[in-house]
């Protein structure tokens, strides 16, 4: 069983949080409301080799296992949710499908500049009429001779505006339903890519989340991943990652909230002692504190399940469920203990919360989750 | 050149709580780190070995369990550690003649990087009993060191002055916490310090086994300090003058 860290894994926590203490948390606030893209800090995480986290030696990464990532973008996120899931989808959600998915030439090519932080990664699935139902994509790609022509439009796609290299969704056979849906890697600086609308977010302000718009563009064949038909499958395993990194997410804004609530608590003083004293804040801070414990070792649970291989859809949707319910709760009821200060900017509460929002929502809402989990339970 | 730095596990001091009635640090459960300071000794000695070249061996006289922390340094880039077990009972005496004595039996050293004190005494002891031990020179709390292949300058804080020296090597030099801002070693270095080697030392590899120290400790007991809490609310003028008179019965007014 797992309850403590490795001595290494010690260190790299170590390293994380003292990056994160130190440069990352300082600049949240004032990222958050220029709606700033967080460079300076994914300068640093690419320099530290944390950008390319779970890239395999031979492609210039350290090649960490699942749970040492989950762990770093839990500290990253607890100093500011945007970079932990500029990191998350980078790792997870494009290093990872190419990774597993990709042939040695791809690998060869692209891992290298993922792991360096060269360019950003992102995913680009959803589109203005196919969220969670992946099946009804529109964008379509057609082979004409050593290309795949694409077009189509993909919206909130996180990272979009700074993406260098994104994994792309169309159907190349539209009679085959889901097994009709290919993967590509796709550059950003190929003829017909734009980016369109950046849009207004409710929280984490720093991801930049926008549309991308391919007209006419054209991929060379040998940037399918997998195999034709392959997409809908890398979809689905790839998200089963991504939801350990947004839970771990979820994880470091919620943990955030209740060290921040702790410190007020003790520090606010009413009729004449700290509010912390009244069992009214107690119970809230015991239940925000159990939960998030609980949302973690469902998050390393479903990480050490997929370092050993293990289909993870069920363990993954439940840690992402439970960490992002729990981090919207956790953030509601800081907001709470902080009273009206809570609600202002001159606290980090109003931003926790606004960031946690998402959690429920992106890579899987909750309800999608659930969806997954009852799958396999009535399999 | 081979660098020597000397670096201490510690526990991490701001955990400290005091028994409120015995008066003791409580101890148990706190984690251990690197004395801060020995980071920057260590980024210092990385520093001067990427500029004239040569090689940084982190030297820890201290418990079993330090060789882990040693790997924190080892993975900002030091090369190789050695650990000196520590006995049962060490002061200053016994810890800087370890300390010179291993650092006789690497053959010696062109240069050693002290922090100007740990974290946890502070007594600011060790660098200059080894320097003495070792009889060689020592520039102390350098807050900017310059090495060049033949000679060392370093501008030194003296608490009342501000003073730059020079030495040929070997030298053995403290640095202060503003001597620089220690780096964070990547993954890829956290990863490699698994690999660089650490060996440990007993006592008795040194020809030191029969050390003894020269101070006993009776008790280590934390500092009270509690407050006058005097409040002075009349108007503003009479509270300032009261507030004056105060601190000058005080002796803090000169």
């Amino acid at each position: 069983m797992f309850f403590e860290l490795s001595e290494q894994q010690t260190m790299i926590r170590n390293m994380v949080r003292e990056l994160a203490e130190k440069e990352i948390a300082p600049k949240a606030a004032e990222l958050d409301r220029n709606e700033e893209f967080p460079d300076e800090a994914i300068k640093r995480l690419a320099e530290l080799g944390i950008l390319g986290a779970i890239i395999p030696e031979k492609y210039g990464g350290p090649g960490l296992d699942t749970v040492t990532y989950a762990m770093m973008i839990m500290e990253i996120s607890r100093a500011c949710a945007s970079t932990g899931v500029v990191t998350s989808v980078h790792n997870s959600l494009c290093s990872w499908p190419i990774m597993y998915y990709g042939s040695e030439e791809q690998k060869d090519k692209y891992l290298p500049i993922l792991a360096r932080g060269d360019r950003i990664g992102a995913f680009a699935a959803t589109e203005p009429d196919a969220g969670s139902d992946l099946g009804s994509l529109s964008t379509v790609a057609e082979l004409n001779g050593d290309n795949y022509i694409i077009n189509g439009t993909k919206t909130f796609i996180t990272s979009g505006p700074r993406a260098g290299i994104v994994i792309v969704f169309a159907v190349t056979d539209r009679s085959k339903g889901t097994k009709g849906i290919s993967a590509f890697i796709v550059e950003s600086s190929y003829k017909g890519y734009k980016v369109g609308s950046i849009f207004e977010k409710i929280g984490i302000h720093a991801s930049l989340t926008s549309e991308l718009i391919f007209e006419d563009m054209p991929v060379p064949k040998e940037n399918l991943l997998g195999k034709e038909g392959d997409g809908f499958k890398i979809a689905m395993a790839t998200l089963d990652g991504g939801r350990i990194g947004i839970a771990s997410q979820a994880v470091g804004i919620a943990q955030a909230a209740l060290e921040e609530s702790i410190k007020y608590s003790q520090a606010r003083h009413q009729f004449g002692k700290p509010i912390s004293s009244f069992q009214a804040i107690q119970w809230m801070l015991a239940e925000m504190a159990t939960k998030i414990d609980a949302a973690r070792l469902l998050t390393y649970q479903a990480a050490i399940r997929k370092d050993q291989g293990a289909r993870i859809s069920k363990e993954a949707a439940m840690a992402k469920l439970y960490a992002s319910e729990t981090a919207v709760e956790a953030t509601n009821n800081a907001i709470q203990i902080h009273g009206g200060y809570g609600y202002t900017r001159e606290y980090p509460v109003e931003r926790l919360y606004r960031d946690a929002r998402i959690t429920t929502i992106y890579e899987g809402t909750s309800e999608v989750q659930k969806m997954v989990i009852a799958s396999s339970l009535l399999r | 050149m081979n660098i020597v730095v000397c670096a201490k596990q510690v526990v991490d001091v701001g955990e400290i709580k005091v028994n409120p009635s015995s008066g003791k640090p409580m101890l148990e459960g706190i984690p251990k780190k690197i004395s801060d300071i020995d980071k920057n000794a260590c980024e210092e000695a990385i520093k001067v070995r990427e500029k004239v070249g040569g090689k940084v061996t982190v030297l820890t006289v201290g418990t079993p369990d330090a060789k882990e922390r040693m790997k924190e340094l080892l993975a900002m880039g030091a090369d190789n550690g050695v650990l000196v077990t520590v006995p049962d009972k060490a002061d200053h005496l016994v810890t800087s003649t370890l300390i010179s004595k291993a650092i006789q039996k690497m053959g010696g050293a062109d240069l050693i990087i002290c922090a100007e004190a740990s974290i946890d005494q502070f007594s600011g002891q060790i660098g200059p009993r080894v320097a003495g031990l070792l009889n060689i020179p020592q520039l102390t709390y350098c807050y900017k060191v310059t090495a060049e292949p033949q000679k060392l300058t370093a501008e030194r804080n003296l608490g009342d002055r501000l003073v730059t020296s020079e030495s040929s090597y070997p030298v053995l030099v403290t640095v202060t916490k503003e001597v620089n801002q220690p780096r964070l070693p990547s993954l890829m270095q956290i990863l490699g310090s698994a690999k660089k080697p650490i060996e440990v030392w007993g006592t008795s590899d040194i020809g030191a086994a029969d050390l003894k120290p020269g101070i006993e400790t009776i008790d280590i007991k934390g500092v009270a300090m509690s407050r006058k809490n005097i409040v002075f609310k009349d108007d503003l003028d009479e509270s300032v003058s009261k507030l004056a008179d105060s601190l000058s019965k005080e002796g803090l007014l000169g």
